[in-house]
C-alpha cells in the first residue's frame, strides 16, 4: 500500500521528524545537565522550535494541489501547512514563557510532554484518515492531561489535570465510538473516500447526523464549545499558565483544523443539517461564553470564558460551509492563537511578580508598567475586535462569511455579543488604568517573556493592518479544503 | 497645484505622533506639550492647504490616492475629498489645533492624553477623507475607541465611568449594526469591491435598500446623536475633559452623521426616500426636545450638551428633506456647528479651571475679568442662535427652507421655536455668567485667560464670522458637494 517513499513526503513530514530530533535532544540533555544548569532546557526547546518554524516553512510549502501520502494517512496540503506553523509558534512562545520558572523550567518532561504534544496536533492538522486521527488526537491530549496537572505540590493544578483527564477520556471513547460506526457505514477509514462510501451505503440522513454528533461530541470537547464547555474554566484556572496558553491556543486551533476538515470532507451530503447544528453551538458558544465572563473576577477564568466565546466566533466561520467561510476561520485562529499568546504572556508576568490572578490586583498595572499595560491594552483590544488590531479583520471576515452564506441573524448575534465582549474586556482594562495601585513597586519583565510579548504584540498590529499576505495563507488554505 | 500625499499626510501623522509621544519620557512636560503644539500645528496648516486648494469647479473627489490593500476582497485604500468632506477635514485640523492649545494644563499623564487625543484625530481624518468602506470602518472604530479611555481616564471624577462605558457602547453598538448592513451591500452588490465609488452604481434593489437603509443609518446615526439614541452624548460630553469635549461635540458627532450621509444616504439612496420621511420627525424630537432640555440645565456644560443634541438635529433634518438647501444647509451647519460648540466648551473648561463650579447661578461677572472669552462665547452664542452675520444663519436658513419646499412646513414652524428657544437659554447664559455681579466666593480667584487661549477663542470665532459675513468661503464647495448627493438620489 505504502509504495516507495518519495522525497516529497518526507519533505511533508519534516515539522514532525525535526520536532522528534529536538524531542530526542531534550531528552539525552535533561541527562546530561547538572541540576543547576537545568535552566539550558527550555532555551534548547525554544531553538529547536525555531529551527522547526524555520524549516517547516522553507520546506515543508504544499503545492498548489494537495495530495494523500503515507498510504492515505496524511494530507499535505495548505491547511495543514499553516495550522503546523501556528501549532509550533505556539509552543515556542508557550516554550519562552516558562524560562526562569523553576517548578516547569528546570524539568526536561515538562518540554518532552510540550514537544510531543504538539507533533500529535500537527499530524492532527495533516490527518485523512480516521485511525491516524484518533492517534494524533489522542498523542496531543495525553500530554496535556500531565501538563495541566503538573504542579503536583498544587491542588489546584492536580485537580485541573485530573478533570482534564476524565471529560476527554470519556468524550473520546464516545467520539471513537462515531468513527467505527463511521467505518461500518462506509467501509473505509479514509476520510477523502469516505463520502463516496456513504452515498453508495445510502445510509439514511438521520443515522448519519447522529453519528456526526457522536464526533462532535469529541471535538467539541477539545475546542470547549457550549455545552462541552464546563471542563474548560477549571482546567484553564488550574493549570500552569502557559499550559493555559497553549491549551486555549494551539489545542483549540488543531480542534478546529479537524472539525473542518472531516465536516467538509465526509459529510457533504448532510451539509444543511450538520451546518444547522454548528450554527446552534456557535450561537450557544458565543453567548453563554460572553455571559459568564461577565462575572469574573479572576483573570484566567476570564479568558476561560471569553476563549469559549471566540470559538463560538471562529464556528461561524465553519457555519458558513463555505470558502470564505474556512478562510474566515483560519485567519480568526491566526490572529487569535497570537492575541491569547499576547494576554496570557502579560498574565504570566503578572503572576511572577504578584503570584496573583485576581483582576482587583491588577490594578494601576499601567503606573507600574506602562508598557505592560500597553500590551496588555493592545492584546483586550483586539480581542474586543478593535482596529487596527487582528481582531477587527477576523471579526469582519468571519462576520462577513456569516452574511455571505445567508446566516444573518448568527452574524447579528456576534456582533451583539462582540459588544457584550467589549465591555468586560473595558471593564479589566479600566482596572489596569483608572485604579490605584497597590503598590507603585514597578512590574519587572524577564528578557525571554518581554520578547514572546514583543513578538505576539507586533503580530497582533501587523495582523491588523498588513492583510494580503496572510489572507493569502487563509485562503490557500480554504481552498485545499474545496 | 495639489499637493500630493497631502490626505496620507493628514491622515497618518497624528497616529505616528501619538506612538512617538508614548516613547517620550513621561516626565518632561514641556517636551511632550511642545510636541504635541507642533504636530497638531502641522495638522492644523495641512488641513487649510487642503482647504483652500480644493478647487469647487473641479473633479467630484480630489486629492485622491488609491492603494490597494487587500485585493482578494476588493479592500483598497482609497481616499479623497469632495465638497462636504473638505470643510470637515478643516474642522477636524481647526479643532485638534485648538484642543491641544487649551490643554496646556493637563499634568495628569499628559503623554498618554495627547497619545490617545491623536490617535482619535487620525481616525476622525481616516473617516473623512475614507472612500473604501471597509476602511472608513477602519477608521471609524479607530476614532471612538480612544474616547473611552480619555473620558475615563481625565474625565470629571463624578460620572467619567459610567459616561465612558456608556458612550463607548452605544457608538459600538452602532458601528457594529452598521457594518453588517455595509457587508450585506458588499455581498449584494456582486461587485466583489469595498470602493464607495464603485458600489454608489451598484443598484441595489429596491427591496434591499429598505430593509437595511435603518439600520446603516441608525448604526452611525447613533453617533450623530440621533433621538432617541442620543442618550450618551450629553452625559459624554459634561465627563470629558475640555479637550476631548471640544473634539467629540466638534468633530466626532459630525462623524456619525457624515458616515449615515456616505453610507446610509449616498449608497442606499431608495431606502432613504423611502425611511428619511418619517426619520425626519426623530431628528425634530432631537431640534426642539434638545433645546428644551439645555432650557432646564442649570449645569453649563450640560446646557452646551444639549445644544449639541438640538443643533445636530438640525444636520440629519437636513439631510432628510432631501433636497438641495436642506443638504447645504446641514453640510455647513456640521462646520458652523463644530467650531461653536469647540468654541464653547473650551470657554466652559477655562471657566471652570478657575472656578471650580458649573453652576449657572452660582457664576457671574466673568465679563470684567475674561472679556475676550466673553466675546468669543457671545459670538458662539449669536451663531448659535442663527444670527445673520454669522455661519450659524448660512446654516439652518437654507435648512428651514428645504422644509418647507421638501413640503414639511409643519416641521419647519415646529422647529423654528427651537431658535426661539435657544436664543432664550443662550441669552440667559451670558447674562448670568458674563454679566451681573461677581460671586463674592470666586472675588480674587478669577484671572483673564492666557494669550494662547485667546489666539484659540479668536480663530474659532474667526470662522464663524468668516461664514457668517463672506458665505462664499464655504458655499461653491459645499454646493458641488451636494450636487454629487442630489444625482445619486436622482436628482430629488
Amino acid at each position: 500500500m505504502i509504495g516507495s517513499i518519495t522525497p516529497a513526503m518526507l519533505l511533508a513530514i519534516l515539522p514532525e521528524i525535526s520536532l522528534l530530533i529536538v524531542v530526542a535532544i531534550v531528552f539525552v540533555a535533561d541527562l546530561v545537565l547538572t541540576e543547576r544548569r537545568r535552566g539550558a532546557l527550555a532555551w534548547i526547546t525554544a531553538a529547536g522550535l525555531t529551527v522547526t518554524l524555520a524549516v517547516t516553512a522553507f520546506f515543508s510549502l504544499p503545492g498548489a494541489g494537495s495530495e494523500l501520502i503515507w498510504g492515505g494517512m496524511l494530507r499535505h496540503d495548505w491547511l495543514a501547512f499553516v495550522f503546523k506553523l501556528l501549532f509550533i509558534f505556539s509552543a515556542l512562545l508557550t516554550t519562552l514563557f516558562t524560562i526562569g520558572w523553576k517548578e516547569i523550567g528546570h524539568k526536561g518532561e515538562f518540554y518532552v510532554l510540550l514537544l510531543t504534544s504538539t507533533i500529535g496536533m500537527t499530524l492532527m492538522a495533516a490527518s485523512a484518515d480516521l485511525i491516524m486521527l484518533f492517534l494524533a488526537i489522542e498523542t496531543t491530549s495525553i500530554p496535556l492531561y500531565v501538563m495541566a496537572g503538573f504542579m503536583t505540590q498544587d491542588d489546584k493544578s492536580t485537580e485541573s489535570g485530573f478533570k482534564y483527564l476524565l471529560f476527554g477520556a470519556v468524550t473520546t471513547g464516545v467520539m471513537l465510538y462515531g468513527f467505527s460506526l463511521l467505518y461500518g457505514f462506509a467501509g473505509t477509514t479514509n476520510l477523502y473516500e469516505m463520502a463516496a462510501g456513504l452515498s453508495a451505503a445510502a445510509i439514511p440522513g438521520p443515522v448519519l447526523v447522529g453519528t456526526v454528533l457522536l464526533i462532535l461530541l469529541g471535538f467539541g470537547f477539545k475546542v470547549a464549545l457550549v455545552p462541552l464547555h464546563f471542563w474548560a474554566p477549571d482546567v484553564y484556572e488550574g493549570a500552569p499558565t502557559p499550559v493555559t496558553a497553549f491549551l486555549s491556543t494551539a489545542s483549540k486551533a488543531a480542534g478546529f483544523a479537524v472539525l473542518a476538515r472531516v465536516l467538509l470532507a465526509a459529510f457533504p451530503s448532510i451539509v444543511t443539517d450538520w451546518q444547522a447544528i454548528i450554527a446552534i453551538l456557535a450561537a450557544l458558544s458565543m453567548t453563554l461564553g460572553n455571559a459568564v465572563a461577565l462575572t469574573q473576577r479572576n483573570i484566567k477564568r476570564l479568558l476561560a470564558y471569553s476563549s469559549i466565546a471566540h470559538a463560538g466566533y471562529a464556528l461561524l466561520g465553519v457555519a458558513a460551509a463555505s470558502e470564505l467561510g474556512v478562510l474566515s476561520m483560519v485567519y480568526y485562529f491566526l490572529v487569535y492563537t497570537v492575541t491569547q499568546m499576547a494576554a496570557f504572556g502579560v498574565v504570566i508576568i503578572v503572576w511572577h511578580k504578584l503570584g496573583s490572578d485576581e483582576i482587583d490586583d491588577y490594578a494601576g498595572l499601567s503606573r507600574r508598567s506602562p508598557l505592560l499595560a500597553l500590551a496588555m491594552l493592545l492584546a483586550f483590544l483586539s480581542l474586543a475586535g478593535v482596529p487596527p488590531l487582528g481582531g477587527f479583520i477576523a471579526k469582519i471576515l468571519v462576520f462577513a462569511a456569516a452574511i455571505e452564506s445567508g446566516l444573518v441573524w448568527l452574524a447579528f448575534l456576534g456582533v451583539i455579543n462582540s459588544i457584550v465582549g467589549l465591555y468586560y474586556y473595558l471593564i479589566v482594562l479600566k482596572v489596569v488604568y483608572l485604579s490605584a495601585p497597590k503598590d507603585e513597586q514597578p512590574v519587572m519583565v524577564a528578557r525571554p517573556h518581554a520578547a514572546a510579548l514583543l513578538v505576539s504584540v507586533l503580530l497582533v498590529l501587523v495582523l491588523g493592518i498588513v492583510l494580503s499576505p496572510w489572507y493569502a495563507w487563509a485562503a490557500a488554505s480554504a481552498a485545499s479544503l474545496f | 497645484m495639489q499637493i500630493p500625499y497631502i490626505l496620507s499626510a493628514i491622515v497618518f501623522l497624528p497616529i505616528v505622533a501619538g506612538a512617538v509621544l508614548l516613547f517620550l519620557p513621561p516626565n518632561n512636560r514641556r517636551l511632550i506639550y511642545g510636541f504635541a503644539l507642533a504636530v497638531s500645528l502641522i495638522a492644523f496648516l495641512l488641513s487649510v492647504v487642503v482647504y483652500f486648494s480644493f478647487a469647487a469647479d473641479g473633479a467630484r473627489y480630489q486629492f485622491v490616492e488609491k492603494v490597494d490593500w487587500l485585493p482578494a476582497l476588493g479592500i483598497s485604500y482609497h481616499v479623497g475629498v469632495d465638497g462636504i468632506s473638505a470643510p470637515l477635514v478643516l474642522l477636524t485640523g481647526v479643532v485638534i489645533f485648538t484642543g491641544v492649545i487649551i490643554s496646556q494644563r493637563i499634568d495628569e499623564r499628559p503623554r498618554e492624553f495627547f497619545a490617545f487625543l491623536f490617535i482619535l484625530a487620525s481616525g476622525v481624518f481616516g473617516v473623512f477623507v475614507a472612500l473604501d468602506l471597509f476602511a472608513l470602518f477602519f477608521f471609524y472604530e479607530i476614532a471612538v475607541f480612544p474616547m473611552y479611555l480619555l473620558i475615563a481616564l481625565w474625565g470629571w471624577k463624578q460620572t467619567r465611568e459610567y459616561a465612558a462605558m456608556k458612550l463607548t457602547l452605544y457608538l459600538f453598538i452602532g458601528s457594529v449594526v452598521a457594518l453588517v448592513g455595509a457587508l450585506a451591500m458588499y455581498f449584494a452588490s456582486g461587485l466583489g469591491t469595498f470602493d464607495m465609488l464603485v458600489l454608489e452604481s451598484a443598484n441595489f434593489t429596491a427591496e434591499f435598500q429598505n430593509f437595511w437603509f435603518p439600520f446603516v443609518f441608525f448604526g452611525f446615526a447613533v453617533l450623530g446623536g440621533i433621538f432617541p439614541f442620543h442618550n450618551w452624548s450629553p452625559d459624554g460630553h459634561v465627563a470629558a475633559p475640555t479637550a476631548v469635549s471640544m473634539f467629540h461635540a466638534g468633530v466626532l458627532m459630525k462623524l456619525g452623521a457624515f458616515a449615515a450621509l456616505r453610507v446610509g444616504i449616498m449608497l442606499l439612496p431608495i431606502g432613504a426616500q423611502t425611511h428619511l420621511p418619517w426619520i425626519i420627525l426623530l431628528t425634530l424630537v432631537n431640534v426642539v426636545y434638545g433645546a428644551f432640555i439645555a432650557m432646564v440645565q442649570t449645569d453649563f456644560k450640560y446646557m452646551i450638551g444639549f445644544s449639541s443634541v438640538s443643533h445636530m438635529g438640525l444636520v440629519t433634518m437636513g439631510f432628510a428633506t432631501l433636497n438641495y438647501n436642506g443638504y447645504i444647509g446641514a453640510s455647513v451647519q456640521m462646520v458652523s456647528h463644530g467650531v461653536m460648540t469647540a468654541l464653547f466648551f473650551a470657554v466652559v473648561g477655562m471657566v471652570y479651571d478657575q472656578a471650580h463650579t458649573r453652576e449657572i447661578p452660582k457664576l457671574g461677572g466673568l465679563m470684567r475679568i475674561m472679556p475676550f472669552a466673553a466675546v468669543a462665547f457671545i459670538i458662539g452664542g449669536l451663531t448659535s442662535m442663527g444670527m445673520p452675520g454669522f455661519s450659524g444663519f448660512i446654516a439652518e436658513f437654507p435648512i428651514f427652507m428645504g422644509l418647507w419646499a421638501g413640503g414639511y412646513p409643519l416641521i419647519a414652524i415646529i422647529a423654528v421655536i427651537s431658535i426661539a428657544v435657544t436664543a432664550a437659554y443662550i441669552m440667559r447664559a451670558i447674562g448670568r455668567v458674563f454679566f451681573g455681579e461677581l460671586p463674592a466666593e470666586l472675588e480674587g480667584h478669577m484671572h483673564d485667560i492666557r494669550p494662547s487661549e485667546k489666539l484659540a477663542l479668536g480663530l474659532l470665532s474667526l470662522i464663524m464670522v468668516a461664514i457668517g459675513v463672506y458665505p462664499n468661503v464655504i458655499l461653491p464647495m459645499v454646493e458641488s458637494g451636494v450636487n454629487a448627493v442630489l444625482a445619486l438620489l436622482g436628482g430629488a
